[in-house]
């Protein structure tokens, strides 16, 4: 059938080109951090972040308060008084009041759901995300992104990090070549130091990690006793099958 | 004390005569346990297949309860997923048990096939034991590809679309075909339900109907061997083959031992690399289904690719679902093929130990294809290989009826 054919190639091309696209997109390698999810003090800071700038429009709705208090040592208390604003209680999941008509209106795109997020994107991808907004007139909230181009999304760490811009926009009107992250440069300088910023963004991703999977924070702890567990007793099958087998030529 | 003992141990074998005078439980017992004797010279190769019932196993229980808490439906199954990980007491643990379990159950059924290739498992007379265990593979296949649409993440809603497309391309019968599949004009909620039944009943079930064929199958020709050697034409005067042990308990306590290595690496994965980077489970699943939203780079997991990659390797698309699935069932002629009447590769001639050593690098080869996208070269590469894997069968009656084959000896080697 020549129509199912046609679809084929078609279906093959759009791949091959999407593949393209993406890896431009993307420019050169993602920016590497490295996530240190024994850093308590860092993942308290990271959601401390994470509650103030992100889970207005974002939610993270299979997270549970009083699960992140548990693990990242915040007694209900301060949850309460710092982690949470709205009228939650503590054993609920961070959903948001936003509804999805909502923030289809205000932002063309309905905000993902944060939860699991880091375990679709990587760390590295959103470690470079949060540090890749640039200025950009023609996006309707004034900023693009560089690893995610053409985002929905507004710079909301702005006043953290300050305006970036995109170098060679400015200096020659085009861009010749696919812009790297090299390309981006501070313009107007944010609250935060370029260093204190990094610091913000990685305590931030540490924090999304975690949420993507809670049990990451002891699940290795307890492998490690079970495979200890299971090579005792490898050797004591060992000694069995040994002797066992003695009277085998 | 020994008065108790005594007691104990008569009440016991009261019990199991007892037992025995209305049900064959010491007959079952010796003809596939106690006297049922393999041969003495097994080597690593031999674990796998009791490596499979125990990832059998490990699915089953896993699986029923995972469904304890998982929701069938569209709007639900994603979130429930997370809700097994997060708020089920251990659930996540359940969970990676189950989704690594399906990759390790692949990983072993491959290897216990290479094994059936290396010694010639397949020949005469155990012809019907290899076809139900390609009716296994078959039906794993299916299960596996039911069970990946659960999660309802991207990969599982992508995944499933396409390949219940590919139906479409059967001339005549290909759109009803695939519509009757789905249920639905897309994958959909229908679609999800009616792979949950298939998945957590109707395959299950026709997989352990199918390894009690494959057992049955097994202890009624006897076990081959490293050596491809028959035991049974060499037995002494009380009837047992020379070369052969009671599988209980020599093979049982060896399989344990060998379990135990087994379960080290598998609950090494659970733990520490559970989405085998992106192996195991892919990234794109962790975004919810979304039937606007075709992702990027539509791959199939792993254990699927080396057909995905004769699929996309012939240029039509019926031509294509037709090689697949050539790809996948001339597994079942290999009996046929093969006109060698040495068993074991240890004294088959170069001819074959280089077809399959050929071969085996194409699946390889073809595997890694199917994970990448698709460029010039790579298609050229797919085809390439495409056609080693199917001259491996397809040229197997030639290469082996001239191969030059050594002789076979009598007894086992140790």
């Amino acid at each position: 059938m020549p129509s199912h054919r046609l679809l084929y190639k078609l279906t093959f091309i759009f791949l091959v080109v999407l593949s393209v696209n993406v890896s431009a997109a993307v420019g050169a390698k993602l920016m590497h951090m490295e996530v240190d999810l024994s850093n308590q003090e860092s993942l308290q800071r990271g959601a401390r972040t994470f509650v103030n700038y992100c889970l207005s429009c974002h939610a993270a709705a299979y997270m549970r308060y009083n699960r992140m208090g548990q693990d990242l040592g915040i007694s209900e208390d301060v949850l309460k008084a710092n982690f949470m604003f709205g009228t939650d209680k503590v054993g609920e999941t961070m959903t948001i009041a936003m509804t999805k008509s909502d923030s289809l209106s205000f932002f063309g795109v309905s905000p993902p759901d944060l939860s699991v997020i880091a375990r679709a994107r990587g760390a590295d991808w959103l470690y470079s995300y949060f540090k890749t907004f640039y200025v950009d007139k023609s996006r309707p909230f004034g900023v693009n992104n560089l690893t995610f181009k053409d985002v929905g999304m507004p710079h909301v760490l702005w006043e953290l990090q300050g305006a970036q811009q995109l170098s060679l926009i400015e200096s020659e009107g085009a861009v010749h070549h696919s812009p790297t992250y090299d390309d981006l440069e501070i313009i107007t300088p944010g609250i935060q130091s370029e260093e204190k910023y990094d610091q913000t963004i990685r305590d931030l991703v540490n924090f999304m990690v975690y949420l993507g999977e809670p049990i990451k924070l002891k699940r290795g702890k307890i492998g490690f006793w079970v495979l200890v567990y299971l090579f005792v007793f490898m050797i004591i099958a060992y000694m069995l099958k040994k002797e066992y087998w003695r009277d085998i030529h | 004390m020994a008065n108790i003992e005594k007691n104990i141990i008569n009440g016991l074998t009261d019990l199991r005569d007892w037992v025995d005078d209305r049900f064959p439980l010491m007959q079952n017992w010796n003809e596939h346990l106690a006297k049922y004797y393999a041969p003495k010279n097994f080597n690593i190769w031999y674990y796998f297949g009791a490596f499979a019932i125990l990832v059998f196993a490990i699915q089953i229980l896993t699986g029923i309860w995972l469904t304890m808490n998982y929701k069938p439906s569209a709007e639900d199954a994603f979130a429930s997923v997370e809700y097994i990980m997060r708020d089920v007491s251990w659930g996540w643990l359940i969970r990676y048990m189950h989704s690594t379990g399906a990759s390790a159950f692949f990983i072993v059924i491959y290897l216990h096939m290479f094994r059936a290739l290396l010694y010639g498992s397949y020949k005469k007379p155990r012809e019907l034991l290899w076809l139900s265990g390609m009716g296994l593979y078959l039906v794993l296949m299916g299960e596996a590809f039911f069970g990946y649409l659960l999660p309802w993440g991207q990969m599982s809603y992508w995944g499933a679309q396409v390949i219940i497309s590919l139906f479409g391309a059967l001339p005549i019968i290909g759109d009803e075909l695939s519509l009757w599949i789905r249920g639905d004009f897309v994958v959909s909620d229908v679609t999800l339900n009616r792979f949950f039944s298939l998945h957590v009943i109707a395959f299950p079930l026709l997989i352990f109907g199918l390894i009690g064929a494959h057992i049955l199958a097994l202890h009624e020709v006897g076990s081959n061997n490293p050596d491809g050697i028959d035991i049974k034409k060499n037995k002494n005067s009380e009837g047992i083959p020379v070369d052969g042990i009671p599988f209980h308990p020599y093979y049982t306590v060896k399989d344990i031992f060998g379990a135990t290595v087994f379960l080290f690496f598998f609950f090494g994965v659970v733990f520490f690399m559970p989405e085998m980077n992106g192996y195991f489970l892919e990234h794109a699943n962790f975004i919810p289904a979304d039937p606007l939203k075709t992702p990027e780079h539509i791959a199939p997991v792993w254990y699927f690719t080396p057909f995905y990659a004769i699929l996309r390797a012939v240029p039509d698309q019926l031509g294509g679902v037709i090689a697949m699935g050539l790809a996948t069932n001339i597994f079942l002629l290999l009996p046929w093929l093969d006109r060698s009447p040495v068993r074991s590769s240890r004294y088959r001639g170069w001819n074959f130990r280089c077809a399959l050593t050929l071969f085996i690098v194409s699946f390889l080869v073809l595997g890694w294809l199917g994970m990448q996208p698709v460029t010039p070269l790579f298609t050229w590469m797919a085809r390439f290989f495409s056609l080693v894997y199917f001259a491996f069968f397809l040229l197997m009656p030639f290469y082996t009826a001239i191969d030059n084959d050594k002789p076979v000896p009598h007894r086992v080697r140790n």
